[in-house]
């Protein structure tokens, strides 16, 4: 029933987004980008792409930044189109998709601003999907009390601070408790919005987002290992909305080591395939990219753990990509958009790791990259 | 929509029907409701004319339809991919010599060629329709015409609206897969063929539904024994 009257609002919408996904790197355009000498071949292979001449007026030499911000910076001028074509209820679905930046950049601005920073560059650093228009305001604060009260106030995120988080604990709780309490009730938003609209939108999603939900779950888990957080405060972090709700959730909650956190994800049978270990899926290494899960409370310690931590990683992203190819199987829905999004952020952050392994000469591992087609 | 939409769109009606057919019951006018008599007493005239008026209306509500889901869909996918502007708003290029001869058409012509199917009917019926004085009109071949116009009128109406959405829908599709992969517009356009079929059974069916209706002829006037016959 939805493609009786989806074409109305959101038939051209649709169109471009599909246009756009067409364009994204192919496993040809990686060989060849991964078979480039110098960044400035690098930069010859992409001109050839739908990237074009982004880099063209970039001085020699161009740093692995600066092709990471101007990569994102096309994402955010096509996802700007699309918002500005936009009308409700995609217009509302494309403003939830930006909540997730929001929250880091509020959370960047927050600590910047309690440790005395510089409010422009705190400015600079944010992400350009995650900018609202208040954004300055919150730089002005002085102290705890203001701060809370301007972002009750001012932001897009309110409702996730009003239900969530208290004046005192923007000051007690380590920032990223805070930050993962805001991405909970902000993944359970987003769900339950998808919901009401119903249809294969709602299928979609959800399954995109409960994945996101088990994967935050399992990551803060594991990062938690050894460090002071404790496991009542660890099980109020995990979001409701994944499969491993409510006895994986439970059992993750009461974990102490990886086994048990294998043992936990046993019910669903994708997720049991990510602790197989030596197998040849999934790669070795992956861009860490700004995960905010991987530096929960302190470091990991073994080095061991980390290879393995990183290796789970890996698949994590290699199921999500997965998961995002998938939403491009049916037509009039608007997971599409959520999908390209994320595929698109996945090809920036291979691009830089390609770049980031050309410009260091460090060829044997270039490869250790996901592509997405 | 709120939460008890529901109760008003079906419980309203339901409530105003049973609150009149109780009062006809309770005033003692409870013959008032008469079927038999609607329908002897409603002119053919008007079942013929709505029939005809639903056949176009419905037809080209189903391939405006079915229009503006491919024409959207070309749109958006015609940024990235111009080629496919062509290929689905006039002809399609490509003859495939090998398949079996695809007719020359696309997926917006094919939405309004049933728009055309409801234009031809409305000719058709509409030649049924002649002038017969209302004193006259009611005779039983008279009623056989309007039924068959109206309820024929009804069902090329409703095929063509089911059949325009359905080509519509496939032919956005077709747009998008065609936008992402040449190869594949033609093996859609298979598809939208068989769909565009319907259309067709629904003529059929509408001009077989009005065969045996002869048009309005004014009733013969019984024969009258003449008073100087003994």
């Amino acid at each position: 029933m939805e493609a009786l009257l989806f074409n109305v609002s959101g038939g051209f919408l649709e169109g471009i987004v599909r246009g756009y996904k067409a364009g994204l790197l192919t496993q040809n355009q990686y060989n060849n980008l991964t078979q480039c000498e110098t960044i400035e071949d690098f930069r010859t292979q992409l001109s050839a792409t739908d990237y074009g001449n982004f880099l063209a007026n970039e001085p020699l030499p161009i740093s692995t930044s600066t092709i990471s911000d101007k990569a994102t910076q096309v994402l955010v001028d096509q996802f700007n189109y699309l918002r500005s074509n936009a009308v409700e209820p995609l217009s509302k679905f494309l403003e939830y998709m930006t909540y997730a930046y929001m929250i880091d950049n509020v959370i960047l601005i927050i600590t910047g601003t309690l440790h005395g920073r510089n409010t422009n560059e705190l400015l600079q650093r944010c992400h350009p999907l995650g900018i609202f228009d208040t954004m300055p305001a919150l730089c002005v604060a002085t102290n705890v009390e203001e701060l809370y009260h301007t972002v009750l106030v001012e932001t897009p995120l309110a409702p996730y601070f009003r239900d969530s988080v208290t004046a005192a604990d923007l000051d007690d709780l380590n920032i990223e408790i805070i930050r993962n309490t805001l991405y909970k009730a902000y993944l359970e938003d987003f769900d339950a919005f998808c919901q009401s609209l119903g249809g294969p939108t709602a299928e979609i999603m959800h399954r995109i987002l409960a994945f996101e939900a088990d994967r935050r779950a399992i990551n803060i888990t594991i990062n938690s290992f050894g460090t002071q957080l404790s496991k009542e405060q660890r099980a109020k972090l995990f979001p409701t909305i994944g499969r491993l709700f409510p006895e994986g959730n439970n059992a993750l909650a009461r974990a102490d080591d990886i086994e048990q956190v294998r043992q936990a994800c046993e019910p669903v049978a994708e997720y049991r395939a990510f602790f197989d270990s030596g197998s040849g899926a999934g790669r070795p290494n992956g861009q860490g990219g700004s995960e905010s899960t991987a530096n929960l409370l302190g470091d990991l310690g073994v080095s061991d753990e980390l290879g393995a931590a990183a290796d789970l990683e890996d698949r994590f992203f290699v199921h999500e990509v997965h998961l995002n190819k998938l939403a491009f199987l049916q037509q009039f829905q608007y997971a599409v958009f959520y999908s390209y999004v994320k595929l698109k952020e996945q090809e920036i952050r291979s691009l830089t790791w390609i770049a980031e392994c050309i410009a260091q000469n460090a060829r044997d591992r270039i490869h250790d990259f996901i592509p997405t087609f | 929509m709120g939460l008890y939409s529901s109760y008003y769109t079906y419980g309203l009606p339901t409530f105003l029907a049973v609150v009149t057919a109780l009062y006809l019951l309770f005033t003692g006018s409870g013959e008032a409701f008469n079927v038999g008599q609607f329908l002897e007493e409603t002119s053919p005239y008007a079942w013929a004319a709505t029939g005809i008026g639903l056949c176009i209306g419905l037809s080209v509500l189903g391939a405006g339809w079915g229009i503006f889901i491919t024409g959207a869909s070309i749109l958006g996918g015609g940024v990235r991919a111009p080629r496919i502007r062509t290929k689905n708003l006039i002809r399609c290029v490509s003859l495939q010599p090998s398949a079996f001869p695809t007719s020359p058409c696309s997926s917006i012509i094919f939405c309004e060629v049933v728009a055309i199917y409801g234009v031809i009917i409305g000719i058709v019926y509409s030649a049924r329709m002649s002038f017969v004085s209302p004193t006259l009109i009611y005779t039983r071949e008279n009623y056989f015409t309007g039924y068959a116009l109206f309820w024929g009128g009804l069902t090329v109406g409703a095929c063509n609206l089911l059949c325009g959405v359905s080509v519509g829908i496939a032919g956005s599709t077709a747009a998008l897969a065609d936008a992402a992969d040449p190869d594949l517009f033609v093996k859609i356009l298979i598809v939208e063929v068989f769909g565009s079929i319907m259309g067709l059974f629904g003529l059929i069916v509408g001009l077989l539904m009005i065969s045996q209706a002869s048009e309005f002829t004014a009733a013969v006037a019984p024969a009258v024994v003449s008073p100087f016959v003994h």
